[in-house]
């Protein structure tokens, strides 16, 4: 290295290019700018005109002047500056170099190697015999002092070690050091440790001690730690005094399976601040992804916190069959599951579909009975793939032909029709209780408070596989629940509500034990030694010094309470350890670790801190040529006049760019705000344009007739085609039933499930009740069926005297259209409904009928044009027009029925409301 | 034969596709000019009835109007609007000097030319008059088919060279000449022009159309200037010196224009494309119109 001054050159001999300067100038002296070539008419006026100035067609001194600047900073920035470049090694006799190699040195790691190097190679020039030690791998004999060399060639395996000195292991080599006298280059971290004090010591005692110290900062992370919902990170330092600011990242799988950056915070010291806490909130499925953390750009073991078991929660999903009970929570089928699951699960909720794209640990259905197509094939193939379904009886699941003839594939068992009930008034048992568990039952252990019992089930048809799926029963043997392995998954049946209608089993503590056993269930957050005690835990995947994980090869198992106590050492390096299925983290640093910087006594020469550090000048020095080069060219453009052009040109190219990226609006917005803002009625597109007109007519009529005469205000009717568009906007739906109508996708179909459980109407109308009644075989009626089968419909009725229909706004007994049929079927009233006395009707305080199925082509009768006279004859004289104003007052109610629920049901309790105020 | 026919064809065709958007921008242009009464304002030869007027001595009998006589004791003549048409010559420069425009937005300076060339013809054809292009050498005419013509000249290809001088061979003598050029050529041609014009009795219009790159010169930087043609050339270092003293050429050449006109009972006047073409034909149709 050639020095100049304090600036040293790692290549000289590139300054020799300075001497081409000169000639350069004289080169770029004699050179003009070049001319613009122009049209221009004008020219004929121009002829005959000189330049007054005639110097400027040589380069101008000062453009010529930053050229060579320029030139010569890239000649100088080649030539490889140094600022303050390191010097050499005094002294004389054996030299001990210690390094202290632990991972808050991996950061560096290349540095203090060539240091080492660089002092290996000055002791073995001056002839020294040298002796190396890391401390985190010290072994009891004596350092061996060889020539230099023969330790150059044993550096290149020199590595950081992700634990920090063992006490012990230093005191034996301490012990085994002899008397010999021997100088020491001690390469520090900068952290403290309770055995430095002790080396210090010995080392000071056997001849002159030199320390090397980086001074960089050393980062680390604590363990992370889960509460309330937030994943609390601390950041630690080894030096305060700077405000210094830092990226963690969470890393994990994506969902494709791909290791990636899943979130980053953004850390900041304050000056005086020695570690900083933040708090980041994941969604509970990316939390469950991320494997580690880090922080961002620390190479170092100590920079990285691994994640166990104990941030991890299990995903279940809960779907109801209807959810809509309008405030009745604790009659809601989820209610018990959801007060069960909430602290120890993460719920999601939303529709099937999205929640198997989740892919949660379990799905929980209470009283689910048909399923779409598709989400019945997507729910088979989760299952498949290890998921755990568990389904709940009901009412519902009760009334419908799930798993009667054949087993469902998605129910463990098949059942029996109707379903039993023991204990009522109408029947002589007593309810019944639990059997104790037997013994292959997962529940097996579990203790049966008393108080449980149970009044209604389904039943399971006897079957000889039924014993071995049955894993609890009732005291007379009759199945209580059942399982059937699918796949790799299973499915599991509650044959009783998951409320507590059928059973007072969810108010019991059993009931989440249960839940528990079946794996749904919690994780004991922080295992102490005494619960680790007798496991053997294996390494999974271990940390090196640098902080990668890799695995773990063939160390020994560790017992529990040794893990326990979370001390890395060099036979349990940090990492990942596995004992059957739980995970636990060994972390480099513990919860509650602080990082201090060694403090050295005034007496011993600190390197690397008061020295000036070597810098490398050439980045610096070539961005400075960049720079007058970018100048240059500017002014060359000043100079020929093109400056103003090239600007224009160039906020152009800005303009152009800022311009790119367009907003794209999306065109779905327009529909669902029109829905959302107002009142709209809907018909499904069937594809006969003849109908499809009559059903929008018909729906234009009672959107008039409810504007005229009631306070909803319904807007113009919108064709909905079930293929493309969003019915969550819709509170009605007409669906005329047409013989060539496609039948809809599984997805379709998937989105009319989710509609009506959701709480929304379908009116179907098979315009034939002239010609046939309902389930009569009409080819519309056949053709109803057909449409409605995927469809998730409760058990109907024929519309009974005191539905709520007949009385939402116009009292009613006929339902008639064009036609006036009597047959109108809606969803059935529970069977335990019953009049009171004194009551003109039953107490039916559930939600709206999701269908209202009938023949009497209802849209004709409302149909008018624009003129708003009506489209079709309905009857004939007077008397046809009477029977379409009952139609008409029939669409009314059932608008009403559809937006104000089971309103007028509840007037039933007003007299109670009016004796009560009375007294 | 066989080569010669389809080109023919296919150019006649391009002609014809350029043909009625010129002529129908002349027109429009054209039909923004409100034709007042257009008679000389004098009885003499023409259709329109013009004043009775008491017979007096030298009048032919054949004259009297006997109708008009009939309804009072002296005896009337009838007399009619003088309406001779006046011949009027346009040149329109063709060289390539014309062709330059400064701003890709604006039109070049032929083409304003050729537009005010013809929505003029345009309006006064309307008028009744006869009108010629000095350019394609032929006696002025009138009617629609004449019309037609023109257009079809005016849609050519610009001349090979660099700087246009008036032609005017076969200008009727008291014909009235409108000029329309950026003279930026040879001066002495168009005094020469306007000369034989003058001496001939023909009245007429110097309308110099300029670039307003060409009023401004906003040029700077070492350039070279080069004529459409390319056969002249001016090489600078300081352009922006340039501009004070090119401005002062300019200036000179306008006012020795101005100066010629009077001189020779002719008008000038400058305009720019910059500019709205409406105000340029309104001129130059009053123009005509006074004298007329």
């Amino acid at each position: 290295m050639w020095m100049l001054g304090p600036i040293g050159f790692t290549a000289p001999l590139l300054l020799l290019g300075l001497l081409v300067l000169p000639i350069l100038w004289i080169i770029l002296r004699a050179v003009p700018p070049a001319p613009i070539r122009r049209r221009f008419p004008g020219v004929a006026l121009l002829l005959g005109l000189t330049d007054e100035e005639t110097q400027t067609d040589r380069t101008p001194w000062w453009l010529l002047l930053l050229r060579m600047l320029a030139a010569a900073a890239v000649i100088l920035g080649f030539a490889g500056p140094v600022l303050n470049p390191q010097v050499s090694e005094p002294g004389s006799g054996p030299l001990l170099v210690v390094t202290d190699g632990g991972w808050a040195e991996a950061g560096d790691w290349n540095k203090r190697r060539a240091r080492i190097a660089a002092a290996l190679e000055e002791a073995g020039r001056a002839g020294r015999p040298v002796a190396l030690v890391q401390r985190t791998a010290l072994t009891p004999t004596a350092p061996e002092f060889l020539s230099a060399d023969r330790w150059a060639t044993r550096l290149a395996g020199l590595a950081p070690q992700p634990w920090a000195p063992d006490p012990e292991a230093q005191a034996d080599w301490i012990a085994a050091l002899g008397t010999e006298r021997f100088d020491t280059l001690w390469l520090s971290d900068g952290l403290d440790d309770p055995a430095r004090g002790a080396m210090l010591e010995a080392l000071e005692a056997r001849g002159k001690l030199r320390v090397f110290e980086t001074g960089r900062p050393v980062l680390g992370l604590r363990p992370v730690v889960y509460e309330d919902g937030l994943v609390r990170l601390t950041v630690l330092r080894s030096r305060d005094g700077l405000a210094q600011a830092e990226e963690i990242a969470a890393i994990g799988l994506d969902p494709a399976g791909v290791e990636r950056r899943l979130a980053t915070a953004q850390v900041g010291f304050d000056a005086d601040a020695a570690w900083v806490e933040v708090e980041l909130s994941l969604p509970a499925e990316m939390r469950n992804r991320v494997s580690r953390f880090e922080i961002v750009g620390q190479r170092s073991a100590g920079a990285v916190t691994l994640t166990d078991d104990s941030l991890k929660r299990r995903e279940v999903a809960l779907i109801a069959g209807r959810d809509d009970r309008e405030g009745l929570e604790l009659l809601s089928p989820l209610h018990y599951l959801e007060q069960a699951l909430e602290p120890t699960a993460d719920l999601l909720d939303g529709a099937l579909e999205d929640l198997l794209l989740a892919n949660p640990d379990a799905i929980l259905l209470a009283d689910v009975a048909r399923l779409a197509p598709g989400e019945e094939a997507g729910l088979v193939d989760w299952v498949k793939a290890g998921g755990l379904l568990v389904r709940f009886a009901g009412p519902r699941l009760a009334g419908s032909d799930v798993s009667r003839a054949e087993l469902d594939p998605l129910m463990p068992v098949r059942l029996r029709e109707g379903g039993r009930s023991v204990g009522g008034a109408m029947s002589w048992g007593e309810p019944k209780g639990l059997r104790p568990f037997a013994e292959g039952s997962p529940f097996y252990g579990l203790e049966i408070p008393p108080d449980v019992a149970v009044n209604s089930q389904v039943m399971a048809q006897p079957d000889p596989a039924l014993s071995e799926r049955t894993i609890a029963a009732l005291a007379d043997g009759t199945p209580l629940v059942t399982r059937r392995p699918l796949g790799e998954g299973q499915v599991v049946l509650f044959h009783v509500t998951a409320n507590a209608e059928w059973s007072s089993l969810p108010l019991s503590g059993l009931f989440v034990q249960m839940l528990e056993r079946l794996a749904i269930s919690t994780r004991p957050t922080a295992p102490d030694a005494s619960e680790l005690s007798g496991t053997t835990w294996a390494a999974e995947r271990v940390l090196d010094g640098y902080g990668a994980l890799r695995d773990a090869g063939n160390l020994a198992g560790i017992p529990g309470e040794r893990l326990a106590a979370r001390v890395p050492a060099a036979d349990m390096p940090p990492g990942l350890y596995a004992s059957e299925d739980r995970r636990i983290a060994l972390n480099v640093l513990a919860d509650e670790a602080v990082l201090a910087a060694a403090n050295w006594p005034a007496r011993i020469a600190v390197e690397g801190l008061a020295i000036a550090r070597e810098t490398l000048l050439k980045g610096p020095v070539l961005a400075v040529a960049l720079l007058l080069l970018g100048l240059d060219l500017l002014a060359s453009l000043w100079l020929s006049g093109r400056l103003r052009r090239a600007g224009g040109a160039g906020s152009v190219a800005l303009l152009v760019l800022a311009m790119l990226p367009a907003p794209q609006a999306r065109a779905d917005d327009g529909l669902a705000l029109l829905a959302t803002n107002e009142v709209v009625l809907a018909h499904v597109v069937t594809g006969d344009a003849q109908l499809d007109r009559i059903a929008a007519a018909g729906l234009k009529g009672l959107s008039e007739t409810l504007f005229n005469r009631t306070s909803v205000e319904p807007i113009e009717p919108v064709a909905v085609d079930l293929e493309m568009d969003e019915l969550a906007f819709f509170p009605f739906l007409y669906w005329p039933v047409s013989l060539d109508q496609p039948i809809p996708s599984a997805e379709a179909y998937g989105r009319l499930n989710r509609y009506l459980r959701n709480g929304g109407m379908i009116l179907f109308d098979t315009r034939d009740a002239d010609i046939g009644r309902f389930g009569s075989g009409t080819p519309q009626g056949r053709k109803l069926q057909q449409l409605a089968r995927p469809l998730d419909i409760p058990p109907l009725e024929p519309i009974p005297e005191d539905h709520v229909l007949t009385r939402t706004f116009y009292l009613l007994q006929d339902f008639p259209g064009r036609f006036a049929s009597r047959d109108v079927w809606v969803e059935a009233a529970p069977p335990d409904a019953q009049k009171l006395e004194g009551m003109p009707f039953r107490n039916l305080n559930d939600g709206v009928t999701p269908v209202v199925i009938g023949g009497n082509d209802w849209a004709a009768a409302w149909a008018i044009d624009a003129n708003g006279t009506p489209l079709y004859p309905v009857g004939r004289g007077f008397s046809g027009e009477r029977q379409r104003e009952i139609a008409l007052r029939f669409g009314v109610n059932l608008i009403m029925h559809v937006l104000t629920g089971n309103y007028k049901s509840d007037q039933v309790h007003v007299p109670d409301l009016l004796d009560r105020l009375g007294q | 034969m066989t080569q010669a026919g389809p080109q023919l064809r296919s150019r006649a065709e391009g002609l014809a596709a350029a043909l009625p958007p010129l002529l129908a921008q002349a027109e429009h242009l054209a039909s923004t000019v409100m034709l007042g009464s257009h008679g000389r304002r004098r009885a003499g030869m023409g259709d329109e009835f013009w004043q009775y007027r008491p017979l007096s001595q030298g009048d032919e009998a054949r004259e009297i109007d006997w109708r008009r006589s009939a309804k009072s004791d002296v005896h009337f003549i009838r007399q009619k609007e003088w309406q001779a048409a006046q011949s009027v010559v346009i040149w329109v420069d063709g060289s390539r000097s014309m062709g330059f425009t400064g701003d890709t937005e604006r039109p070049t300076k032929s083409d304003r030319a050729r537009l005010l060339a013809l929505a003029l013809s345009v309006l006064l054809v309307r008028a009744g008059e006869r009108v010629g292009l000095a350019n394609l050498g032929t006696p002025p005419r009138s009617g629609q088919v004449q019309l037609m013509r023109l257009a079809e000249a005016l849609t050519g290809e610009l001349s090979e060279d660099d700087y246009g001088t008036p032609q005017t061979p076969g200008l009727p003598a008291h014909a009235r000449a409108v000029f329309l050029s950026d003279f930026m050529g040879d001066m002495d041609a168009v005094e020469a022009a306007l000369a034989k014009a003058a001496d001939r009795g023909v009245h007429g219009t110097l309308f110099q159309i300029l670039d307003p790159v060409e009023e401004s010169f906003p040029f700077d930087g070492r350039t070279v200037f080069e004529s459409m043609g390319g056969t002249l050339q001016h090489e600078t270092l300081k352009a922006g010196d340039l501009k004070a003293r090119y401005l002062e050429r300019l200036a000179a050449r306008k006012d020795r224009l101005d100066r010629l006109a009077r001189l020779s009972g002719w008008l000038y006047k400058g305009h720019h494309t910059g500019e709205g073409a409406q105000s340029a034909l309104l001129w130059l149709y009053s123009t005509l119109e006074r004298a007329r």
